[in-house]
């Protein structure tokens, strides 16, 4: 592009080319430079809306500080982290086969949340009858039921009609919602859609401690699941299929078999982290029971590039930031919402660092010329 | 001459890395003349119609409008010179009307007027002699109208030179003849036309002068009414360059691979093959020639397996003839059965029947290696997905023309790629990534790819390198039939007798090679036979060590030639 002899042509001021390859460390280097930004940016914010600390501006640490003290302060705290940080990446690793397999399931949430549903109506009917033991495992079963189900409807439709799998699972989230609020007018008479906690149908704790269980389950599903991608037959054929159908076609993989038995794991590992919320921690369902976490477990996965053992490391990050801001509110009495746009920044930062990974920017008269026939875009 | 001059280009050279598309082209338009650009295809000719309507820009080399020196760096630029482009493959919006197509972008004065637009599109229509319902959406149109539509949106534009990009390819006999009276109609009116064709008849019937492009560089312009076909194919394909490559007379070649009237219809129920027949006999090259997309992509893949056929037999020989019987592709049952139906014999030549046996002693015999086939096995690969023709024991290796988007994952190591064909190989879950470890290292060791590490994504690796790892891992499973595509495509001339060296190995084991080329002086050289085909059908069978480069050149582009009896 710059290479004309005309002289009125003038080479644009800055114009950006595609890297063909980086270097690890300078990819981290990059995401580093970002999140260091955006903590400066979040200072920023922070100065123009919270008074007490345009009051006496050295209080910008206690601001900073917040996101350590949010997870780590206290053994409560740690536990509820770690416990967090389970349940969202449980939902994320739930989604990484489908998303390596290029089809992206947005519907986790309402996965999740049948899977939920589907342990707790077992607990509702069967939970006085049955011993525990068959009663957990019948929960379990129902929850891995009813979040397959969920995603192998869309599957079975993209499979047969090439439906867009991405509108078709959102959608199934509202299905779900409706179905669950469905059954919650059945189930609590009074007409307060509030079904009180189970009594029956609790995960024991290990080591005295209540969480224990749920992140050691979650922690075997991660390592569980890198294998599977990395080293089993099925998962090479989801990386072959998710990189290219028609390398699949030419090598006889049966896609649309790999499709279905893809999302249907997809859909029941979302059942699992449903149990676990239902079965470990909540003891009921609501319409929020998932609170938003088969979403933002779409940025994890995509944050640790489909890598499960990666996704500890996002999954983590996004809940230091969730736990920091909620710190924040408390320590500087400011609203909800302050935290909110926290945590917004430095996620933008985040996710918009990976421009910057993969692509190369270039100023007019800079040394780094774009050779004939880069693909260069003004 | 008299006329104006319209349009000049003056060394006009673009590259691509070290690929010189065009080289120091000089090119002169006049007014109310059809020049016709007639080349083989990646000579140049697109590369060349895109930097004068703004889609690239010339590295070297000037370009005069009317006289004026004229600087072209977007379509839009090329409007305001009054170029405007045609091209292959239409750029337009199903859900718009025609109308509604044909405004789209452009800025005028005043309110948005459909009525206006429609009456000035009616007007347009009118002029040239086009039919045309402003108000269809493109979504019902056929491909002819949407070629209007691609039309009339440039001469609404005030278009004065129109190039067109292959306007034929899509068009049946009756459409073609009612575009080149338009063409006709807008010449008169005093327009420049540049259409880009490798149709010789189409040139002929048309055009006024005729550019000849080989290899990026402008051969030489003559008018077509001094011209004849032999003349135009002769510049088209140039003097036969002599390349070099061992070729060997076939070692009993006997029919390996019989393919009897193949018909394949696309999904829109238009014709891509018609009729095919041929036999590929193991120990030669059968060449296949054509003008790319006449339908060499969808012979290859309907023999993979990759294309549901309309009709046609694809029969395999398998060479079994005093080979022993295994178990490798073949059930108990099946061996049984066949063994009912008399096809194996014993080492001594007496009839072998296992009549009364048990199942272990069956087993045992033809473990023993003393159970052999009577005949060659014959095996119908129509209707099979490639993983049944594989589970039949067809050894059928194929080279696509689409490296990294078909043959290859382009973001796996090549360790990974080495498995793709393999992976499924025993009944564990899991991967046994040695076998095609040391594939790997075989394959960079003996055909010398260059790559940083086995497990470097192979997209990163340069063309010729890509190549030698598909073919490296196709060859790597002994194939009776080997069909390549284009598999010297872009490579450098090293990579590419390397290519070729590994094609004549396979043709001295015995294997049936089946190479699809575009460089005539290839297919001379190496294949032993040649198959040209046109716009779906067989137009020719020659003998590669007599036929000439020009016959080859009017069997590929004459479409009147198509369907004369096989050579």
């Amino acid at each position: 592009m710059s290479l004309h002899h005309a002289s009125e042509v003038r080479e644009p001021l800055m114009h950006l080319s595609k890297r063909s390859a980086i270097h690890p460390a300078k990819a981290w280097a990059i995401r580093l430079a970002a999140i260091v930004l955006g903590l400066a940016v979040c200072g920023l914010v922070a100065f123009l809306l919270i008074e007490k600390i345009q009051e006496k501006p050295e209080k910008i640490w206690d601001f900073y500080n917040a996101f350590i003290k949010g997870s780590f302060s206290t053994s409560r705290k740690f536990w509820k982290f770690l416990k967090n940080l389970a349940i969202l990446l449980g939902i994320a690793l739930a989604l990484t086969p489908a998303f390596r397999m290029r089809f992206w399931n947005t519907g986790a949430e309402g996965q999740t949340l049948m899977g939920v549903l589907g342990a707790i109506a077992v607990d509702f009917y069967w939970g006085e009858a049955l011993p525990e033991p068959l009663l957990l495992a019948l929960m379990l079963l129902a929850a891995l039921l009813c979040g397959g189900i969920w995603a192998l409807i869309p599957a079975l439709c993209k499979a047969k009609w090439n439906t867009n799998e991405t509108l078709f699972t959102l959608m199934m989230n509202y299905v779900a919602t409706f179905v669950v609020s469905y059954f919650l007018v059945i189930w609590v008479p009074n007409g307060s859609s509030s079904l009180p906690k189970m009594k029956t149908g609790k995960l024991p704790s290990v080591g005295g401690n209540d969480y224990l269980l749920i992140i050691l389950v979650v922690l075997i599903l991660t390592v569980g699941l890198y294998i599977y991608l990395n080293y089993s037959k099925h998962g090479y054929e989801i990386n072959v299929v998710g990189e290219s159908v028609r390398t699949a076609q030419y090598v006889g993989i049966n896609v649309r078999k790999v499709i279905i038995r893809t999302m249907l794991l997809s859909g029941m590992l979302c059942g699992l982290t449903g149990y676990l919320i239902a079965a470990g921690l909540d003891q009921t369902v609501t319409t929020n029971s998932v609170g938003g976490q088969g979403f933002t477990a779409i940025m994890v996965s995509w944050l640790g590039k489909f890598n499960p053992l990666a996704m500890i490391v996002t999954s983590g990050l996004i809940q230091l930031l969730n736990q920091g801001a909620a710190q924040i509110s408390q320590d500087f009495n400011v609203s909800g919402a302050l935290p909110d746009v926290i945590t917004g920044i430095i996620l933008f930062f985040i996710i918009g660092s990976e421009f910057f990974i993969n692509y190369q920017i270039h100023f007019r008269g800079g040394k780094h010329a774009v050779q004939a026939g880069g693909e260069a875009v003004k | 001459m008299e006329k104006q001059l319209a349009l000049q280009m003056r060394g006009i050279t673009k590259r691509f890395g070290p690929v010189v598309a065009n080289d120091h082209v000089d090119l002169d338009v006049y007014e109310g003349e059809i020049l016709a650009i007639l080349g083989e295809n990646g000579c140049g000719k697109t590369t060349l119609m895109n930097m004068i309507s703004g889609i690239y820009f010339p590295d070297e080399g000037k370009i005069f409008v009317d006289g004026h020196e004229v600087v072209i760096r977007s379509p839009k630029d090329a409007f305001q010179h009054g170029i405007g482009m045609i091209h292959q493959h239409f750029k337009l919006v199903d859900l718009f009307t025609a109308a509604e197509n044909i405004v789209l972008g452009v800025k005028e004065e005043g309110r948005y007027n459909l009525k206006a637009i429609n009456a000035k599109v009616a007007q347009i229509a009118e002029k040239y002699g086009f039919h045309i319902d402003p108000q269809k959406k493109i979504y019902d149109m056929s491909v002819s109208e949407k070629q209007t539509v691609e039309i009339i949106k440039v001469l609404y534009r005030g278009a004065d030179i129109l190039i067109l990009d292959e306007p034929t390819a899509v068009l049946t006999p009756q459409e073609i003849d009612k575009l080149f009276q338009v063409l006709r109609r807008m010449k008169a009116d005093g327009k420049s036309i540049i259409i880009i064709t490798h149709k010789l008849n189409e040139v002929l019937a048309v055009s006024d002068r005729v550019a000849i492009l080989r290899k990026g560089e402008h051969i030489a312009t003559v008018n077509t009414a001094e011209t004849n076909e032999a003349q135009l194919t002769e510049m088209m394909v140039g003097k036969k360059v002599d390349l070099n490559i061992d070729r060997e007379l076939p070692r009993s070649p006997a029919p390996r691979l019989v393919v009897e009237g193949l018909n394949l219809d696309d999904s829109e129920g238009l014709h891509v093959l018609r009729d095919i027949s041929f036999t590929a006999n193991g120990g030669e090259i059968l060449g296949i020639a054509g003008i790319a997309g006449s339908g060499q992509r969808e012979l290859l893949e309907s023999i993979a397996g990759l294309q549901p056929l309309k009709s046609g037999k694809i029969i395999f020989h398998n060479p079994k003839k005093d080979k022993p019987v295994t178990f490798f592709h073949k059930s108990m049952k099946r061996v049984k059965e066949l063994g009912a139906q008399g096809a194996f014999h014993d080492r001594q030549g007496k009839p072998v029947s296992f009549d009364g046996m048990a199942t272990g002693a069956v087993r045992k015999w033809v473990e023993s290696g003393d159970v052999l086939f009577k005949e060659d096995e014959i095996i119908d690969l129509r209707d099979k997905t490639p993983l049944q023709i594989r589970e039949l024991g067809v050894r059928l290796s194929f080279v696509p023309e689409d490296r990294l988007g078909m043959g290859l994952v382009g973001s796996m190591g090549i360790t990974d790629n080495m498995m793709l064909r393999s992976y499924r190989k025993g009944h564990a879950g899991f991967l046994d990534r040695k076998k095609p470890r040391a594939l790997a290292d075989e394959i960079i060791h003996e055909l010398e790819v260059v790559t940083p590490g086995v497990n470097t994504p192979v997209r990163r690796l340069s063309g010729g390198n890509v190549q030698k790892v598909l073919v490296g891992r196709e060859i790597a499973f002994a194939p009776k039939v080997l069909m390549a595509a284009y598999p010297v495509r872009g490579l450098d001339i090293n990579s590419s007798y390397t290519i070729y060296h590994l094609l004549n190995k396979q043709k001295e084991n015995g294997v049936a090679v089946i190479f699809v080329g575009e460089d005539l002086d290839v297919l001379l050289a190496l294949c032993d036979r040649i198959l040209v085909i046109n716009s779906g059908s067989i137009t020719g069978l020659v003998d590669a060590r007599t036929v000439t480069k020009e016959e080859i050149g009017l069997l590929m582009t004459r479409t009147d030639y198509a369907r004369k009896e096989d050579a």
